[in-house]
């Protein structure tokens, strides 16, 4: 075809599919950012005199490297984090597994991601400005980053693109949210009940919802923020500030309300990063267990109430923070009763697992990893949620250990899963078993290596976003840790190249993939690898049963797919109609 | 009426397409070649609804905050007396526009035609009017930065005034060219919807800053 | 045919579907066992051997901390070694080798078993914790506590003593400046700040209660002394009162832990912690000074 007609097919395009794989792409180019940076941060802190080719002035400062540690999380949360899990898959296959011809608003959705490239490039040109890039973490709290550069380097301009780059994302998403419940309201395919909805569409769902709820808040704040940094207001400058020798004419504002804003977003945000790699990862189980995913209703209820508790938790970030300390209790409770549906997602995993058939496919081992990594994750966060632990525990390793372990460890298993186990359906052809099954081990043993020890330096103390340890001197005894960690962050991000090969090469040279290489029940596997560009040839499926009916005693084969009507189909038993 | 118009619709999508049991009951929502069922359109209107409605709730509890806080320097601000004819502008549009539904729903429509172009008129004087209060806040030397409650002031009334000129587009686009997939009554409901919310929303402004003092 | 082409390999052989999907053997789930074991092993040993322990602590309250996390500790261990060392068992004692899979959809019992089990044990934590908590938050100092102010700025602190009039003098930070000796923005009008006492270090007597008053110049820092187990944002536009009793005389580091700038890693000071002779010697040299 002409060139503007595979224009129109492949960049500017409204099919969900193409969109979702486009979603995809800029999620691996992010992660392959963040993951660079971090591993300049990771180098930096073992050998902070070293000159460095790429660094402007040759040995890197403490600002620069405050500006990775902002830009690493940033990219990593928004770009990643939120992108992969949610816009990528859930793009790709919502519709399909509600079998649908597309989402509700095909235009809509090409906006949201368009606009969340845009805001990627804007966030990443933060770096190319005088300045450089923002050096107030991820969460930005004024005054340090409501005042221009008199508070520090990369607080300019810097901040502003920062600032800028995530209120754009902020519409991208809620656009894209606003297809997502909309496509699961009203676009389900006869036959498909709630009760009958694969657990990565209540996934998809329930995260929707938190992202609708949640980037909202975060855009009004985002603004106030810029308000306060461009037209002078003092929605969170306190009055008497002096930077600089110099007394600023702010006045009246409150750092805490910035706060406040942030983390009412910002905790919703981490269970809108892990939700749907728990919905993929109780969808794998299912399918290599070859067993019905154990408390399918219980598994529904508990995503719900993660989903509601999250809005009800963000205190718990703001522990020592000045905060009412009456208020800390509450939040503490309310988070300590969110690892309970927590914790019941995991017996099911167990449950799902018991008495199954196993079959260890390497998406199967990263579900397998995800819950590992999840259980250790989450139990390290019981002693974060109660204040009078978070007092010591607060802003050390500690805390980066946690999240990295449940965010950058188990969700990125939950999307690497969804990669290796839907790669067939989205290429037509299969991801190579050994270099994949190698890449998990290295990945599993490596991600263990880095963050285990993490947890030692924060309870000794090791204190987060330090660029060296000049200042107290106990901080030096630490670094035979960060040194092991580091080695192992190295190692562990090569063996990714193993993934990134994999992934390109078999693209083009896998072996060729069946409509249903995996055996599986739901709707994405009725239709052909990859699906034609109406999902369905023209002939939209309707559903007959339960979307895990695996080992069903009474059937000829081991599994049902939803779309069959009858559990004793002619066409499956091998006799030709 | 604002209440009836939702039962109606929601009770019409219900037994559109066929499907028993409405939002949540089996699918077959969508129509048979597989097109976005117009209710979708509704539904996708109430979630951003849902989500304009976060973003105000966020900056009423900043302002909340923001009034409450210790030592604050926290003053009451005149509210600009052309404030109230554009409430009465606005107030009267959603009339205009309600009543130019129903004459779409019944077939005349020359007179929906008439009452939509009216209702744009009476939006577009509310933004004119909005602008001109913020030019009578501006004489009184009230500057965005100048005090919390003037800063709080423009943001409420630029960020809504932002949405209706949205509405204001949208109100343009359905009067110059009906759309593809969307049937008349759904694209006029869905642009209601917008339009209703807008309204409700500054009276509930309104009644945020006389509480202001 | 009902049925359009692409559904064509689903009438294919179930031996040769079968043979396709099970292609894994069971070795990898060995291996996960293996892996399972040794990530619990070594984080058991790192722990129970203490090779990275946080220094002891120097009051009663930080020993109340101590108790709440060995609580925590000994729980979500019990926690981390069931479900890890679980996993392994079942990825090992359910691979497939033949069999077929059971057919279970999920057990009501069961659900609420666990999910009553996990309800208790956490907010049981989380109760049992309260006192910790409230000890240190809810209450007020005791009395006759010595109040020192804490001001925090990029990238230093300051601890304000009130000299012998027992009060301190009223901060303007119109008043501020550095190079001519005022970095607090002591008024030099205000009589009571004449005999304030400004060091770079926070000097307290033994077994004392000390109520440390937080404030920040600029932007928002943090005061965490480990052997307190305490720790607390120092917000700019307030004034944050904590309070402790440090029992053990020596010299304890304390640091910036919420990020202000270039030099966040740099910012730190010490904790003296001395006899009440040496403390009185400390005010009164001071107060001797130019």
């Amino acid at each position: 075809m002409a060139l503007p007609g595979m224009f129109r097919r492949y960049v500017f395009s409204t099919d969900h599919k193409i969109i979702g794989l486009q979603y995809l792409f800029l999620s691996l180019a992010a992660v392959t950012i963040g993951l660079l940076l971090s591993l300049c941060m990771r180098f930096h802190l073992v050998w902070p005199a070293a000159r460095l080719p790429f660094v402007t002035g040759g040995v890197m400062t403490p600002e620069q490297y405050l500006a990775l540690v902002t830009m690493h999380g940033t990219i990593m949360v928004f770009f990643v984090l939120t992108t992969a899990p949610q816009s990528a898959f859930g793009n790709y296959f919502l519709p399909l597994q509600i079998g649908a011809m597309d989402m509700a608003f095909p235009r809509l959705n090409m906006l949201s991601f368009w606009l969340t490239l845009v805001a990627f490039l804007v966030t990443l040109s933060a770096f190319l400005v005088p300045g450089g890039a923002p050096i107030s973490g991820w969460t930005a709290y004024p005054p340090l980053s409501g005042m221009g550069e008199i508070t520090g380097p990369g607080e300019g301009a810097g901040q502003s693109l920062w600032i800028a780059g995530i209120l754009i994302f902020c519409v991208g998403s809620l656009l894209g949210s606003i297809n997502f419940i909309s496509t699961t309201i009203d676009l389900r395919a006869p036959g498909l009940t709630l009760s009958r909805l694969p657990l990565t569409v209540w996934a998809w769902f329930v995260t929707a919802i938190l992202s609708l709820l949640a980037f909202a808040v975060l855009f009004a704040g985002g603004i106030l923020l810029a308000l306060d940094r461009v037209a002078g207001t003092s929605f969170f400058l306190p009055a008497g500030l002096v930077l600089s020798g110099q007394l600023q004419t702010h006045g009246g504002g409150s750092p805490l309300l910035w706060q406040h804003l942030f983390w009412f977003f910002g905790h919703p945000e981490v269970y809108i990063a892990i939700l749907p790699g728990m919905g993929v990862v109780s969808h794998i189980l299912a399918n290599f267990s070859r067993k019905p995913v154990f408390g399918y209703r219980a598994m529904v209820f508990a995503l719900c109430a993660i989903g509601f508790l999250g809005f009800l938790v963000w205190g718990h970030h703001m522990f020592v923070s000045g905060m009412n300390p009456y208020s800390s209790l509450t939040f503490s409770m309310l988070t300590l009763s969110i690892g309970v549906p927590s914790a019941v997602k995991t017996f099911n995993w167990l449950g799902t697992l018991w008495g199954g058939k196993l079959q260890f496919q390497t998406p199967m081992l990263f579900a397998l990893g995800f819950i590992s990594f999840f259980v250790t994750g989450g139990l390290s966060g019981i002693f974060l949620a109660q204040p009078a632990l978070d007092t010591s525990l607060h802003a050390t390793y500690y805390v980066v250990a946690h999240f990295h372990i449940v965010m950058g460890v188990a969700a990125i298993f939950g999307i690497f899963a969804a990669i290796y186990y839907w790669f067939p359906k989205m290429f037509g052809r299969k991801m190579n078993k050994g270099l994949g099954q190698l890449h998990f081990w290295l990945t599993f043993a490596g991600v263990y290596a880095i963050f285990m020890p993490m947890h030692f330096v924060g309870l000794a103390g090791g204190i987060r976003r330090y660029a060296d340890s000049s200042g107290a001197s106990y901080l030096v005894s630490l670094q035979p840790l960060h040194n092991f960690m580091t080695i192992a962050a190295f190692i562990t991000a090569g063996g990714q190249l193993l993934f990134f090969y994999n992934f390109f090469r078999s693209m083009k040279q896998g072996e060729v993939a069946s409509a249903n290489p995996w055996d599986a029940t739901s709707l994405e596997w009725a239709t052909s690898s990859p699906p034609p560009a109406d999902n369905f040839a023209g002939q939209l499926p309707s559903v007959y049963r339960a979307p895990y009916e695996y080992s069903l005693p009474t059937a000829a084969q081991d599994f049902l797919p939803q779309h069959l009507q009858s559990e004793h189909d002619p066409a499956q038993e091998g006799r030709s109609c | 009426m604002l209440a009836s118009t939702i039962a109606e619709s929601v009770g019409r999508s219900a037994g559109a397409n066929g499907s028993a049991g409405g939002y949540l009951g089996p699918g077959g929502g969508a129509s048979p070649n597989g097109a976005t069922p117009q209710r979708a359109y509704i539904t996708g209107m109430f979630l951003a609804l849902g989500g304009i409605l976060m973003f105000f709730s966020a900056l009423v509890s900043a302002w909340v905050v923001r009034r409450g806080l210790p030592n604050t320097d926290w003053q009451p601000i005149p509210l600009p007396h052309i404030l109230w004819l554009n409430t009465l502008l606005l107030a009267a549009s959603g009339v205009t526009l309600a009543y130019s539904r129903r004459c779409l729903r019944t077939g005349r429509e020359a007179d929906h035609r008439y009452w939509w172009g009216l209702t744009t008129i009476l939006g577009m004087g509310f933004l004119a009017g909005q602008l001109l209060a913020w030019r009578q806040m501006l004489s009184t030397g009230l500057f965005l930065a100048t005090s919390p409650g003037a800063s709080f002031f423009y943001v409420f009334t630029a960020a809504h005034a932002l949405h209706l000129l949205g509405g204001i587009a949208a109100l343009f686009a359905l009067a110059v060219r009906p759309p593809r997939r969307l049937t008349p009554d759904t694209a006029t409901r869905v642009v209601a919807l917008y339009w209703h919310f807008l309204t409700a929303l500054w009276l509930l402004l309104v009644a945020v800053f006389l509480l202001a003092g | 045919m009902l049925f359009t082409t692409n559904l064509t390999d689903r009438i294919r052989s179930p031996q040769l579907r079968i043979s396709e999907r099970a292609r894994g053997s069971g070795s990898p789930s060995l291996l996960l066992a293996i892996l399972l074991i040794l990530v619990v092993g070594t984080t058991i040993f790192v722990f129970a051997a203490r090779l990275y322990p946080a220094p002891a602590p120097i009051s009663r309250d930080a020993v109340l901390v101590d108790r709440q996390y060995n609580l925590t500790l000994y729980i979500a261990g019990v926690a981390f070694l069931l479900a890890q060392l679980g996993l392994a068992y079942t990825v090992v004692r359910f691979r497939d080798r033949g069999q077929k899979a059971r057919f279970l959809r999920g057990n009501a019992g069961l659900e609420i078993l666990w999910t009553s089990l996990t309800l208790f044990v956490f907010v049981g934590l989380g109760v049992l914790g309260r006192k910790a908590w409230a000890d240190v938050r809810f209450t007020a100092p005791a009395a006759g506590a010595i109040q020192i102010e804490g001001t925090t700025s990029q990238f230093v602190y300051a601890f304000r003593y009130p000299g012998k009039d027992g009060k301190f003098g009223r901060i303007d930070p119109s008043f501020v400046s550095a190079p001519t000796g005022n970095p607090l923005g002591i008024d030099p009008k205000d009589p009571t700040g004449g005999d304030d006492i400004v060091a770079s270090e926070l000097i307290v007597p033994v077994n004392r209660p000390i109520e440390l008053l937080l404030r920040s110049q600029d932007v928002v820092h943090n005061f965490f002394v480990r052997e307190l187990r305490l720790q607390q944002d120092a917000m700019p536009g307030m004034i944050i009162p904590v309070h402790f009793t440090a029992d053990h005389i020596g010299q304890y580091e304390i640091v910036c832990t919420q990020l202000c700038g270039l030099g966040h890693s740099n910012m730190h000071s010490l904790l003296r912690v001395v006899s009440q002779s040496e403390f009185e010697m400390f005010l009164n040299r001071q107060a001797i000074g130019p």
